[in-house]
């Protein structure tokens, strides 16, 4: 047994995922839309993109056939928050699907679930059975109008497929590639079709809104982001796990709710995101400042932030697809900087040309993993100069 | 001749799987990914045959075969080990874990044991951050592994072969 410790007070627990599914089976379409819209919810894998715009855009695009994709490829270093969300609570994700199936009119739902998860497709599709065998899922959803049904498709260990373009391309069977944007997915997605693509918490949390309503949801939050979010984080901390925070939360609050308060650093995003210093523990996490999928990683004082830096460079370098020069070439040189420093031989100007590098790199990579992929070390060399300059040979 | 006969019996499994799952594109990986669980490997004679039955170029299999982590086109293990080397699993102690898997097969990251039956591999995030350090052997999750008891998780996988396996690789 996967035992990963869940904070008690979960929205999660205490929602009836039915409940939402039949309130927007009772909706118009366009209702549906409109009560996602009205709550702001936005994209919980971490982009940020507003749900209700995505599924109205797909809703106006033209084609016979639309698609309702959840994205449980959870590749970002760091998250565990849709394994737990899968494991504890699928009937809301699949509940979810199907509200946005309704919503835009798609009558077929595909789980893109990680290779490594594969231990959790049992489950998966025993609950996607009982829901088939009372009408939850079928030729008619509860007995209505809307015809629906989802199927699992496994990934086979490839970081970039959470992107959701290389998803597409993945699940069409090819090699998991981002694509150009725009197209959209939300019209040119599945086999050209219009295609809806949330992450799983997303899902979910657009069941809990159709049954609470919009005004439930907004209650929390800052101007641009709306409601709770469940954050992964891991660690030096007394307690890593997944924990049910408003966004807008401070990472001085967070640290303090997790047993972190001597933490020197904290990665906030993941392999793609950002490190965030002592200086800045009053930042808020929320898609306007530190934006994240879910991702939170402390370091306690002991830790060698190069040795992040390198881990995390050596991750992006293997996991890039290799299409694009920037990302492919970029990342080995960054990778190869954070060796030099370590090995004390780095002078500053070469330092500087690699920073520039890695800005060049985000400003030409295609896809969000090129242009993230140097962030966590460009924000390392910002606020840990002191500690990564200077270095004997051998020592740490 | 074996070869031969070998190789009958291969087409006709790929033929099955080409029927349930179809011959449109989008069924290659999951016809790919039921080929790697039988076979532990997708060989060349695989490629072509997958090719043939989707009407695609065998080079269009390779390159996906190749671009996935989870497809090999070269013989893996019976049991392939991979162990979690992000940051949250080496801050918690990946590097011991590795060191006695290594001790105890007999084999360093990336190579496969002689008698075929376990390869030893790094993974990238396995999303067990808050559990390490983690592995995955095939499909099974080990989580807060420790130096100690990486000697029974492979005992776990030698009681499969039972007291009279044979030598070599299962086709």
């Amino acid at each position: 047994m996967i035992k990963s410790f869940v904070q008690k007070k979960l929205t999660f627990r205490e929602i009836d995922p039915e409940k939402g599914l039949r309130a927007a089976m009772d909706l118009s379409p366009e209702a549906v839309i409109d009560c996602i819209s009205d709550s702001g919810l936005k994209g919980r894998g971490g982009a940020g993109f507003p749900t209700g715009a995505k599924w109205k855009f797909c809703r106006a695009a033209k084609g016979e056939q639309k698609y309702v994709v959840c994205n449980a490829d959870e590749g970002e270093p760091g998250t565990f928050k849709d394994r737990v969300i899968l494991t504890r609570f699928p009937h809301l994700v699949f509940a979810g699907m199907t509200i946005a199936a309704r919503a835009v009119g798609a009558t077929r739902g595909i789980v893109y679930l990680r290779g490594e998860y594969t231990y959790l497709l049992g489950g998966l599709k025993k609950a996607l059975q009982e829901r088939r065998d009372d009408g939850r899922l079928g030729p008619a959803v509860l007995g209505g109008d809307q015809e629906f049904d989802i199927e699992i498709r496994m990934g086979s260990g490839a970081y970039v497929c959470g992107e959701e373009t290389a998803l597409i391309e993945s699940l069409e069977g090819h090699r998991g590639e981002s694509r150009n944007r725009p197209p959209f997915t939300a019209d040119t997605g599945m086999n050209a079709d219009p295609t809806v693509v949330n992450n799983v918490e997303t899902f979910a949390w657009a069941a809990c809104i159709l049954d609470k309503g919009p005004d439930w949801f907004r209650v929390v939050g800052t101007d641009h982001s709306v409601g709770f979010k469940l954050f992964s984080v891991s660690g030096d901390i007394d307690r890593p796990g997944v924990y049910e925070l408003p966004l807008g939360t401070t990472v001085q609050e967070l640290l303090e709710a997790v047993g972190g308060e001597n933490a020197k650093a904290v990665v906030i995003g993941g392999a793609a995101g950002r490190c965030v210093g002592q200086g800045e523990f009053d930042r808020k996490v929320c898609y306007e400042d530190v934006p994240t999928g879910g991702a939170v990683i402390v370091f306690g004082p002991g830790r060698d932030m190069l040795e992040v830096a390198e881990n995390f460079l050596e991750f992006m370098c293997e996991e890039s697809c290799g299409q694009c020069t920037p990302c492919r070439v970029g990342n080995p040189k960054l990778l190869e900087c954070v060796r030099m420093l370590k090995d004390g031989n780095c002078s500053a100007s070469y330092l500087r040309e690699i920073v520039a590098l890695g800005e060049s790199i985000h400003a030409a990579s295609k896809c969000g993993l090129g242009q993230s992929s140097g962030n966590v070390f460009l924000s390392i060399v910002e606020h840990f100069r002191e500690e990564i300059m200077g270095r004997a040979v051998g020592s740490v | 001749m074996v070869l031969l006969t070998e190789r009958d019996r291969l087409r006709q499994s790929l033929a099955e799987l080409a029927e349930r799952y179809g011959k449109q594109r989008s069924s290659l990986l999951p016809i790919l990914q039921e080929i790697q669980r039988q076979h532990y490997h997708i060989s060349d004679y695989a490629m072509q045959v997958v090719a043939d039955l989707l009407g695609i170029h065998p080079v269009e299999v390779f390159a996906v075969v190749s671009f996935y982590s989870f497809l090999d086109f070269k013989p893996k293990g019976r049991f392939i080990i991979r162990v979690c080397r992000t940051m949250c699993c080496h801050m918690q102690g990946k590097d011991r874990v590795a060191r006695q898997l290594e001790t105890d097969l007999g084999i360093g990251f990336g190579e496969t044991t002689p008698d075929g039956r376990f390869t030893l591999e790094w993974a990238n995030c396995i999303g067990m951050c808050d559990l390490g350090p983690a592995l995955l052997v095939n499909d099974r999750v080990y989580t807060q592994v420790t130096p100690n008891e990486v000697h029974h998780i492979i005992e776990e996988c030698r009681k499969v072969f039972g007291v009279h396996a044979t030598q070599g690789q299962e086709v």
